[in-house]
C-alpha cells in the first residue's frame, strides 16, 4: 500500500487522541494535514463546513469518519491524515457513531487520490487491520499496515 | 449503461463507492460506466445517467433526477450494493 504510506506525510498519524466534539476530531485529523503540509491552515474549517452542510454521511463505516472538503486553492498537495481517539465521538451518524477513526482527506484535483483510495477502500474493507489500527500506540504500528 | 456514484464533494464516498459498484458489476458481469460525482455537478450532468447511487442523507438532494435513485447504507458493504444493484438491474 505504497500510496497510502505516501500520503501519509510526517506529523499526519495523530494516535490515542482525546476530542471534546466532531469539530474538534476533525481538527485534529485537519492539523495532520497541517503539519504535514499538504493544506493551509484554513482547510479544517472548510472540512467542517463541509459536514455542517451536508450532514454526517462522512462517517462511512461504523466509526470510521472521511473528513475532507472540495479540491481547492487550502489544497497545497493530495495528502491524508490519520487520528485515532480513546474516547468514541459522536457524529450524528445515525448508522455509524460512534466514531474513533478518523481520516481526513486532501484532494488536489478529482484524479490525483484514485490509487491512494483504492489502498484506503482495501483497508477499510479489512476488519483485522481496522483493529490493529485501533490499538496502535506507534506509528510504526501503522505504517507496518502498508508495508 | 451509465451509474453514477454520488456524494457531497465527489471526492470521498462516492470514489469509495464507484470503487465498490464496479466490483460488484464485475461479479454480475454488467458493463457499466460508472463515474464519481459531487450532488451539484450530479445535478447539472447527471441526466444521462440510468442509475444513481447515494447515501441516504443525500439521496433526497437528487429526487428530480430521471435516472433511479439507489440509496447505499453502508458503501463498504458489497452485500448490499450487489442485492440493491441486481434488483434494479433484475439479476
Amino acid at each position: 500500500m505504497a500510496a497510502l504510506n505516501l500520503a501519509l506525510g510526517p506529523g499526519s498519524v495523530l494516535l490515542n487522541q482525546t476530542a471534546t466534539s466532531w469539530q474538534h476530531a476533525v481538527e485534529l485529523a485537519g492539523s495532520g494535514l497541517i503539519s504535514s503540509s499538504r493544506v493551509l491552515p484554513e482547510y479544517s474549517q472548510a472540512m467542517i463546513a463541509a459536514v455542517e452542510e451536508l450532514g454526517p454521511y462522512m462517517v462511512i463505516a461504523p466509526g470510521i469518519a472521511l473528513a475532507h472538503a472540495r479540491p481547492s486553492e487550502l489544497v497545497l498537495e493530495t495528502g491524508l491524515a490519520l487520528v485515532t481517539l480513546t474516547q468514541a465521538i459522536e457524529f450524528g451518524s445515525e448508522r455509524f457513531d460512534p466514531v474513533r477513526i478518523v481520516f481526513a482527506i486532501a484532494a488536489k484535483d478529482h484524479e490525483s487520490h484514485i490509487d491512494l483510495m483504492a489502498e484506503l477502500s482495501e483497508l477499510l474493507l479489512d476488519e483485522e487491520s481496522i483493529t490493529i489500527l485501533l490499538s496502535s500506540s506507534e506509528e510504526s504500528q501503522v505504517r507496518s499496515l502498508f508495508s | 449503461m451509465k451509474i453514477i456514484a454520488v456524494c457531497g464533494m465527489g471526492i470521498g464516498t462516492s470514489v469509495l463507492l464507484k470503487m465498490n459498484i464496479e466490483k460488484v458489476l464485475d461479479l454480475l458481469e454488467v458493463k457499466a460506466e460508472v463515474q464519481a460525482a459531487d450532488v451539484t455537478s450530479a445535478k447539472r450532468d447527471g441526466h444521462s445517467a440510468d442509475i444513481i447511487m447515494t447515501t441516504p442523507e443525500l439521496a433526497f438532494h437528487l429526487e428530480n433526477m430521471p435516472g433511479q435513485i439507489v440509496p447505499i447504507e453502508h458503501v463498504f458493504d458489497l452485500t448490499e450494493i450487489r442485492q440493491k444493484l441486481s434488483s434494479v438491474l433484475g439479476k
